[in-house]
């Protein structure tokens, strides 16, 4: 198991690289993973800072309820989620996913699916600081459909 | 009614936005038989908002979802993590 939440600022490259390492030689085939990064921007104003506030101790057990739900939907050989929480700046990542596995569906999906369910249902508030004042999200962008727009 | 004492009973949680518009972070309540009466006791009767989630122990819950004594219950807002 390996999920934790950070208080600190993250590197997710080195994340990723030092759970790389613990893996097998030959075993995983596939490699999938997913960084979050705070924009400059949102749909109403420039972006100065967030704060991301959770629920300590539900977080918590709900990465770990995350990740146990994909290892058993999916054949992982491993899987790392981090997300941060507190003070964010724009360009400062925001949390970071890593699923691997001897085929690429299985570390794809796994991964996609880790990060729309914590997007939707892990109890994480971003509240943003802008020129305008500060104001909670009210939602997340629908991250099936957003991106395709032209 | 609202406790002073730190003793058995219903401690209630707010986060986020909500926190904001109730006005406080957490209250301790004698008791309560489901999250529904916990939030009417916790709020003296506010409005729910049609859109909050509620937990109880750490856990996704209902508003009818049963509570005893010692229980966590938590309301907050849709969630925007990740």
């Amino acid at each position: 198991m390996s999920n934790w939440i950070s208080e600190q600022a993250i590197k997710p490259w080195q994340i990723l690289a030092d759970c790389e390492v613990l893996q097998p030689t030959g075993q995983h085939g596939a490699t999938s993973s997913f960084i979050g990064t705070m924009r400059d921007f949102s749909e109403r104003e420039n972006l100065e800072k967030m704060v991301l506030e959770h629920y300590p101790q539900m977080t918590e057990r709900y990465l770990a309820k995350l990740e146990k739900l994909a290892r058993c939907r999916w054949p992982l050989q491993d899987c790392v989620i981090v997300h941060r929480v507190g003070d964010i700046l724009p360009g400062d990542p925001i949390v970071v996913i890593g699923c691997w596995s001897a085929h690429r569906r299985a570390a794809i999906d796994a991964c996609d699916w880790l990060i729309e369910e914590l997007k939707h249902n892990a109890p994480f508030w971003k509240k943003e600081f802008g020129p305008e004042g500060a104001h909670w999200v009210e939602q997340n962008t629908d991250g099936h459909s957003l991106g395709n727009k032209p | 009614m609202a406790k002073t004492i730190n003793q058995m009973s219903i401690q209630v949680k707010f986060f986020a936005s909500l926190r904001d518009k109730i006005g406080k972070a957490d209250i301790e309540l004698d008791a309560a038989k489901d999250p529904a009466e916990a939030w009417t006791l916790a709020t003296d009767n506010a409005p729910r908002p049609d859109n909050i989630l509620v937990a109880v122990n750490l856990d996704y819950a209902r508003f009818d979802t049963p509570v005893k004594d010692g229980d966590e219950v938590a309301f907050f807002p849709p969630v925007t993590g990740g």
